[in-house]
This record gives C-alpha cells, sequence and structure tokens, in this order.
C-alpha cells in the first residue's frame, strides 16, 4: 500500500503525512504525476483559498490529473471543496467531481465554524465503524451543500455536507489528520476499507 | 452541535514544560511532547504550546519541539511565543504548527496580523491578549504583562478581527492565577462583540469557573494550564461535569 498525497501551494499537508505515518502507512508527499497516478491511493489535502488555489491546480495542470484519477482519492477541507462544481469564495468554477456547490456560511453565529462538530446519516466504508454523532475537528468559512452525494452530515447555521463521496472520489469537510482516535479510523478505513 | 473547548496551555522555556503563578516562579511540569499526548488521551480538545524562551538562538529548539509534536499530536494546537515577523510564522507553520499566535509583535505592528491571515488563512492566526482591569477600564500589557499599552481591550480586540486574526485569546491578568474564576463579565461582552470565537484564559480553579466561562462569559473555549499540570481537575471529570451542565462537549 502506496498513498500519496498531492503536494501544491496548500498550507499544513505535513499533519496528514504524519498521521498516515503513526498508522504505520507508507506515504508521500508529492507533486510527480507518475508518482500520483501510479499509487494505490491518494489524498488531496488542502487549507488555503479556493480561487488562487484552483488557479494554482490549473496552471499546474493537477486539476486535470486529479479528475482522472481511478484509485480511491480522498480529499480534505479545501480539497472537499475544490472537488465539488463550483465555490462561492472567489467565485470559483471547481472540479466538477461532485455535483454539490460550495457557499459562504450566512453569520448568523461565528464564522469561522471552528472546533468539534458532530457528524450523522453516515453512509459509507469511509465511516465504517463510527458511531452516529462522532465528533471531529473542522475549521472552514464556506460549505458544501447537501446534495446526492452526501455521506455525512454537520450542522453549524444550516445542514451541510461533513463528507462526499461519488465513484472513487470521497472527501471530509472536516481535518481527519485532526480528530483524535476517530480521525485516525476514517483515514484507516480509506486505506484499508475503501476500493 | 458545535462543542465547547477544553484547552490545556503549556509554558515551555528549553524545551520544558513550566509553569509560573502570576507570569512569575517558574516551576518545572514535564516534557512537552508527553504531557501533550495525554491531554490528547484524555479528551482536550486542543493545546496551546507558548514559548517563553527568552533568547534568540533556543528558537531554533523550539521549531524542533513543534515538529516533534506535529508528529505525535492528533487534535489540533497552536504555537505562540517569539513572533515577530511573517519568517517566523512560515518557520512554524513548516514545522507543522496548525495556528499561531502572537501578541506583543501585534500590537508593535498590527500589520502583521493582516500579513499572516493573507499569506496562511485568518485560521492560521490567533491573537492573544493580555489585558488587566485598572482604574474602570481594560489596558492591554505587553511582554507578559510587564508594560502597559495605550491600547484598550475591545477596541483592540475588533481591530485584531477585522485584520484578519481568526480567533482571540483573552487572558485576563486579574484573574491570571489567582484561581478564582474567570473574567466572566469581560468575556461575555467581548465575546458577543466578536464574530470570530474567543478563548478565556486566566482564573481557572476549579469545574464551576468552567461552566460560567461557557454560560455568562459565552466564550467559545476556556483555557487553563496549572490546574491541569498539576491534576487538581481531570480532563474527562471536567467534561462530564460541563455535559451534565448541558453544556455541548465533546465526550471520548
Amino acid at each position: 500500500m502506496h498513498v500519496a498525497i498531492i503536494k501544491y501551494n496548500a498550507g499544513n499537508i505535513m499533519s496528514v503525512e504524519f498521521a498516515l505515518k503513526r498508522l504505520g502507512v507508507e506515504c508521500e508527499v508529492t507533486d510527480d504525476f507518475e508518482k500520483i497516478k501510479s499509487a494505490d491511493k491518494v489524498i488531496f489535502p488542502g487549507v488555503g483559498e479556493a480561487e488562487t488555489t484552483m488557479r494554482f491546480l490549473k496552471n499546474a495542470k493537477l486539476d486535470l490529473l486529479i479528475k482522472d484519477l481511478t484509485q480511491p482519492v480522498l480529499g480534505i477541507c479545501l480539497g472537499l471543496q475544490l472537488m465539488c462544481s463550483y465555490s462561492e469564495e472567489g467565485d470559483t468554477p471547481c472540479l466538477g467531481i461532485f455535483q454539490e456547490k460550495v457557499l459562504r456560511f450566512e453569520p448568523k453565529l461565528k464564522v469561522p465554524h471552528m472546533g468539534w462538530n458532530t457528524i450523522t446519516e453516515l453512509k459509507s466504508p469511509l465511516l465504517y465503524g463510527l458511531s452516529e454523532a462522532s465528533y471531529v475537528y473542522f475549521v472552514h468559512s464556506f460549505y458544501a451543500q447537501v446534495g446526492e452525494h452526501t455521506i455525512a452530515k454537520t450542522n453549524y447555521i444550516n445542514d451541510f455536507s461533513a463528507a462526499l463521496n461519488y465513484k472513487n472520489f470521497y472527501a471530509t469537510q472536516f481535518h481527519p489528520e485532526k480528530s483524535s482516535d476517530v480521525g485516525l479510523s476514517i483515514l484507516k478505513n480509506f486505506v484499508e476499507r475503501v476500493v | 452541535m458545535l462543542a465547547k473547548r477544553i484547552i490545556p496551555c503549556l509554558d515551555i522555556r528549553d524545551g520544558q514544560t513550566v509553569k509560573g503563578i502570576n507570569f512569575e516562579n517558574i516551576r518545572n511540569v514535564g516534557d512537552p511532547v508527553e504531557l501533550g499526548a495525554e491531554y490528547s488521551r484524555q479528551g482536550a480538545d486542543e493545546l496551546v504550546y507558548l514559548d517563553i524562551t527568552a533568547s534568540h538562538e533556543k528558537r531554533k529548539l523550539f521549531s524542533d519541539l513543534v515538529k516533534r509534536i506535529a508528529q505525535n499530536l492528533n487534535i489540533p494546537f497552536t504555537v505562540g511565543g517569539g513572533i515577530n515577523e511573517m519568517s517566523d510564522a512560515e518557520r512554524l507553520l513548516a514545522a507543522g504548527a496548525d495556528k499561531i499566535s502572537i501578541n506583543s509583535a501585534a500590537v508593535r505592528n498590527p500589520q502583521l496580523i493582516d500579513q499572516i491571515a493573507k499569506g496562511f488563512g485568518s485560521q492560521f492566526v490567533v491573537v492573544a491578549i493580555d489585558a488587566k482591569f485598572e482604574d474602570g477600564k481594560w489596558t492591554v500589557f505587553l511582554n507578559g504583562g510587564r508594560i502597559p499599552t495605550d491600547k484598550e481591550l475591545f477596541s483592540w480586540a475588533k481591530e485584531a478581527q477585522d485584520r484578519g486574526c481568526g480567533e482571540i485569546l483573552f487572558t485576563s491578568m486579574n484573574h491570571d492565577g489567582v484561581k478564582q474564576g474567570f473574567a466572566c463579565e469581560a468575556l461575555s461582552q467581548l465575546s458577543l462583540s466578536l464574530n470570530i470565537p474567543v478563548i478565556a484564559s486566566g482564573g481557572a480553579g476549579n469545574m464551576d469557573h468552567f461552566v460560567d466561562v461557557f454560560t455568562k462569559g459565552n466564550a467559545d473555549a476556556g483555557l487553563a494550564a496549572s490546574i491541569f499540570h498539576f491534576k487538581e481537575i481531570a480532563i474527562p471529570d471536567l467534561k462530564n461535569y460541563l455535559h451534565k451542565h448541558n453544556i455541548p462537549v465533546r465526550l471520548s
């Protein structure tokens, strides 16, 4: 099992690598196309802003590479948002893997949505073994709508997609690498159960 | 529902966790990585590591420590102390910190908040404010509470928010170390006047103080050091206690 973590201009990618290493999974942070294509699994992490990041991905032709991957792919945080069809952040067309749209939270409560919140209506091997209403760690100001690809929901200001899945593409809005034992289970499921 | 966070704070000097009272009388309480991992196992929601090392040379030691923390910890952590410019923030991000907290440098050069937020995102920037209530107002202090400024807590916090910081960590110097409860009135005013999370610090002495800080103080997170380090309150007990008082917390 070899996991490629896509390297690009996003913040704190290392924490994903460290989490996989704690699980004993062989992994590498790389922007080498061949290494990404030949990996058993790919993680598309992300902290940052949608428009500049999308532009970076396009310039590096990583947008096409990601869309064409056939092995299981896990997007995290901004990774999830960029895998959707569109983001209100910077009015940005995104990868379009999930048809759900990414919208800005109405500031009825504090934004960003930061801290531990529960995930419910879990339905995916990615979330195998987790209890309903498990807590995971979020930091974000934009959210993906609930849609047909939603595999877990969270409520903050409104319901949104905490996780999505379509074909071989999976994504979480929260940070499994920062979500204690629950997060490690999710990464473990991605490595061991998702095919 | 979004949980209220419990955050142990570890002061680091020369690579070891230490704890002083009222910023003085410092004692050694153990290895930062081990202590952090233990807090994580007990259910801490996040950790703050503050580098109180005085000398410049030893700052490199702290970056190495941050990397070790990142490798071993599976909850978010903030690091602070000695961050004066963009390159310090960059170095700590590269070492694996989830957030940095800036204090004196932000007061001296408020532009730093804008720069770091723009470069690495608002979620990366916590502005820490040490303030003391005297003569009817909350005055912001620098350098671990030694130097008074002409800034006032509420307007400075608002400015920090407007410049792009993602959280405010407010320490009441009147309450810090004396274990008589948090500055709930000021915290509530602060929290309700901002639309970013407020971390309350200074004054935790028992579990009811945490109930108060989340109800009366409207804080998003409660931070404490000595009561956790000296095992006066166990985090699982505290979480259960808050849960019984209908405060949303993450129970493991």
